[in-house]
Formats: C-alpha cells, structure tokens, sequence
C-alpha cells in the first residue's frame, strides 16, 4: 500500500505538486492522469524520491520512505520510463539483470531470471540475451525495459508514460501483457499517462491532476459518469463519455438468451467493440460465443441502455 | 576500407625500416642534401631518438589524461559543480600559453633536459582531454541517466558502469586530439635539451641540411598520422561496442 499524505513540492515559487493525499491500495493499478505541467510526473518520481518532497510524507505499508536511504528505496521499486532507458553498451540480459545484480543476487539465480522474465515477454532467451538495446525494435525495448523493471520482483512499479512512444498497434499488445503480468504477480503499479483512454483502460482507479492539484481519485466508472470538475469531464470528453462507459464492461456480463443469426461474437470481446460491430453489421442483435459455441446474443438495445449515463 | 588499412601497413613498414635501417633511404636523401652534407642524420640512432620522442609524448598524455579525466569528473558530480568554471579557466590558461614560453619559464626552474618538455606537454594536453570528458559526461541520454538512478545505483555506481563506459569514445577523441597535438610540439622540446625528433630538424636547419629537416618532419607527421588512425578506430570499435554508433550518426 502506497499512502502519499498531503505532498506538495515547489519549485522556485510554484506548487507543481500542491497537497495532494492518495491512497493506492495493494495490488492495484493506479494511473495518474494529466496534462503536461500537471504535476503528475513530478508526484510519480517523488514515491521513488528521484524528486525530493517539500512537504508532506509518503509511505509504502506504513514505513515512511524518508528514512530509506534513496537507492535501497529504488532498487524495492520497479522504474519504467518513456523511451525505455536502457544501457546502450550493456546487452538485453545485463539490462534486465541489473537490480538483482545491485542487490547481490548469485549467479546462477540472476541467470533463471533473466530467463525467465524475457520468456514471459516473449523474447527468445537465447536469440535475444546477448543483443544491444539497439538491436532491437522498439516494442521489443519496451519489453525489455519492463522487464528490467521487474527483475527484482518488486511490489511496486513506477511506469511514467511507459507506451508514450509506441505506434498504437504495439501499445494496445503492451498493455495487454501488461494487465496480464500485473494480474500474475499482484504487482502495485503507479503509471503516468497523458491518454485518458489508456488510464480508463487500464487503471482499477485514475487520479486526475490539473496545475498540481488532485482533482478526483476514484474507479473509472465513476470518473466518467460523475467528473467532479469541468476540466475532468473535458479530458473524458463528453462525445465519448458513453463508449468510454461501453469499453469498461465485457460482452460475458451481458448476455440475453436467445439465438440470431449473423457473425458472432467472443463473449471476451468490450461491449463498445461489440456495439461498433452491431451498428456495422446494421443488426439489432448478434450471437455471442464461448470457446466456438453459441451461449447468447446481445442486443443494441441493452447496449444502448448500458451506455446511457449511471443514475 | 581494406585499401586504407593496407596503405597503413605499408606506410609503417617503410617508417620501422627507415628507423632501423636508415642507410637504405640515402639515396633518396641524398636528393636533398648539398655536396658533401651527409644525407642520413648522423648524430645518434633515429630509432632511439623516435623512441624518446614517442615515450616523452606518452608520459605527457598520460599524465594529462589521468589530471583532465579526474578534474571533468569531479566538477561533474553534485559536490564538485562550483569548481567547474574555476577547472574549465585553469585549462584554458593552459592551452594559451604558448608551449614555448613554458619552456622558457620552467627552465630555470626544472633545468635543461625533458623535464620542462614534459611540464609543457602536460599543460597543453590538459584541455582537449577536459572539455571532451565534460562533454561526454553531461551529453548523456536523458533517459539513461535518468534510468541509472531509478534502478538504484549509488553515485559511484552510476559514474562507474554507465556514465565513463558511454562517455568513453568522446573522451578517447580528447586525447586523440592531445597525443596528436603533443607529437608535434614535443619538436620545441629540443631547443632546451630534450631528446626528441625536434634535435634532427634543428641539426638541418643550423648546418643547412635540408636531408635532415625533412627526415626529423617525415617521422613526426608519419607517426602523427598513424597514431591518429589507430586512436580512431579504436573509437569507432568503441561507439559500436557500446551500441552508441546509430546515436552518434543521428
């Protein structure tokens, strides 16, 4: 648990980070979301103490981390950046291996890591342990960068604007992987994006941060149907609040009984992508299959229903 | 590239034998000299005294490296940054002063010989190699460093496995430039004694022998020349090594 209590930070005269207090439970992916200058790198770096509070204490399951040296701090946390960060002159497998290393793991131990964390990426261990960073193609450097971020098995993850530099295609599958590795190791992760597309996506719950405030820290159901300010509901955007809404919830929640004709569709599959399949196949239902077999149809209507806003 | 490498072979076997075995270029020499100047230098074995000159440039440049390297490091940690524009004026005074005049001021102090020479080389080595460290040092990808300390390295840590191995290339076209520059100067060194190539060119120029000139430049440029090449690709070998060559061609 990650409890950041009433932090601010200035910088010359300026507040970037202005008595914000949040509480990220165990487990939990939190994702604070903002424009740029918002503050929301700024109170990212400060869990790791790469930036230096002004005021206000965090601590991680009740120990305050001011009393942590920083690097023994750092090396408990995973750190993911934008542009990935790894050493150029040092290969995949040194990269990957450089926290367990710090920390004095032996051998042998490093070596099964590495293995296995660049399985879990799929990553060819052998075609790609002795590779420079720049052998690489930029998904795969983004792999490998998380990957370096969780070789320690750390508890907690810092990932500032991880898939800021990935075409949309690759950061749709990293985001993938991400949830999954997240959902694996119970891994907390604190993750930094401008996209509120990518916080609705991924986070169990989203900070809001404007001109270093905290705007509103709750679940994205609630952030898209009840924003707290103007500015929160305009970064959801208000012609997309109900497909915002649509992609939270799976078509498995929702199946009618009934069989119709037309293309099915995965019972795994969001609702908003199965509304946009609705709508383009013009039908007011589809079928709906499991693992290849019928169990249902869902309807535009109900759809319909679902995206109209929560009372 | 195969080409290139083949004429440097060439052009450092024609030098080795030319210093071990001087008498076979006479006749080419003897182009040069006047009748009855002698067309080989006579007065002390070219290998020997290439030797000095080269072992003279060595230890200056060495001694260079280790003082420019050490100061660039510590202006560029967080303790050592207020000393940066003090260290960055102290090698500038070094490279304005004219080698010669070091020369000419060290000697009543150090005597005649090599040590004045050295003190010279010394001075002026230092800012090639500093400016190159502290570029190398304060170039790095933001990223990279940012990541080195978000992993959780000490200072020294960082220093040690990210900072100086990225750097290195630009550091090691520092003292490319220094060794170049000093293997050229360290000629000066033999107005005051020194035992260095500069003794043959000034043997040509007091008893007109233009053989003896052009032997003592020959050697100074040749070796110059070569050095270079090879510091250069050992930069090049190094920017591949350690993945920075996309950086540096970007």
């Amino acid at each position: 648990m990650i409890e950041i209590d009433d932090i601010t930070k200035i910088y010359g005269e300026t507040a970037v980070v202005d008595r914000v207090s949040l509480v990220i439970d165990p487990g939990t992916i939190c994702v604070i979301v903002g424009t740029s200058g918002s503050g929301k790198t700024t109170l990212m770096r400060m869990i790791n103490k790469l930036v230096d509070q002004t005021s206000g204490a965090i601590r991680i399951d009740g120990e305050d981390i001011a009393g942590i040296p920083a690097y023994e701090l750092r090396r408990r946390i995973g750190y993911a950046i934008q542009g990935h960060g790894l050493f150029p002159h040092r290969t995949v497998g040194q990269n990957i291996a450089t926290v367990p290393k710090l920390l004095g793991w032996d051998k042998a131990k490093i070596a099964d890591r590495v293995e296995e964390l660049l399985t879990l990426f799929q990553l060819d261990p052998a075609q790609y342990r002795d590779r420079l960073p720049n052998e690489l193609s930029g998904g795969q450097q983004q792999r490998v960068g998380v990957a370096r971020a969780l070789a320690a098995k750390p508890n907690i993850l810092l990932m500032d604007e991880p898939y800021g530099a990935l075409d949309p295609v690759i950061r749709a599958k990293a985001q993938e992987d991400l949830l999954a590795v997240q959902r694996q190791f119970e891994t907390t992760i604190v993750l930094v994006t401008h996209d509120m597309e990518e916080a609705i996506h991924l986070g169990t719950k989203i900070a809001v941060m404007d001109k270093g405030k905290l705007l509103q820290h709750d679940v994205p159901q609630q952030i898209i149907a009840n924003p707290s300010t103007p500015f929160v509901a305009e970064l959801i955007g208000s012609a997309e609040r109900p497909f915002r809404l649509l992609s939270l919830g799976k078509v498995a929640d929702h199946i009618e009984p009934g069989e119709v004709a037309g293309t099915p569709l995965d019972a795994g599959v969001s609702l908003r992508d199965a509304y946009a399949e609705l709508l383009w196949s013009g039908r007011p239902a589809l079928p709906v299959t499991r693992d290849g077999k019928v169990i249902g149809q869902v309807t535009l209507a109900q759809l319909a229903r679902l995206a109209a806003r929560p009372q | 590239m195969r080409i290139g490498l083949l004429i440097r072979l060439i052009v450092l076997v024609v030098l080795l034998v030319f210093l071990i075995h001087p008498d076979t270029f006479a006749g080419f020499f003897a182009l040069f000299a006047k009748a009855g100047q002698p067309p080989i230098y006579n007065q002390g074995s070219l290998l020997d005294i290439t030797l000095n000159h080269l072992a003279i440039v060595l230890t200056a440049t060495v001694a260079s490296t280790i003082i420019a390297v050490g100061l660039a490091i510590l202006v560029t940690r967080p303790f050592g940054a207020e000393f940066l524009p003090l260290s960055r004026s102290l090698a500038n005074v070094g490279q304005t002063f004219p080698p010669v005049a070091v020369l000419a001021l060290a000697v009543p102090v150090l005597g005649f010989g090599t040590a004045p020479t050295l003190v010279a080389l010394f001075l002026y080595g230092l800012l090639p190699i500093f400016e190159n460290t502290l570029t190398g040092l304060t170039n790095l990808p933001p990223a990279v460093t940012d990541a080195a300390k978000g992993v959780g390295m000490t200072g020294w840590q960082r220093l040690l496995k990210v900072e100086l191995p990225l750097a290195l290339p630009v550091i090691l076209s520092g003292i490319r430039l220094s060794t170049v520059i000093s293997l050229a100067t360290a000629t000066i060194g033999s107005t005051v004694a020194a035992r260095t190539l500069g003794e043959v060119i000034i043997a040509g120029l007091t008893a007109n022998n233009t053989a003896f000139v052009l032997q003592g430049g020959l050697i100074v440029g040749v070796l110059a020349v070569l050095i270079y090449d090879a510091l250069s690709a050992l930069e090049r070998f190094l920017m591949a090594r350690t993945g920075q060559l996309g950086r540096a061609a970007a």
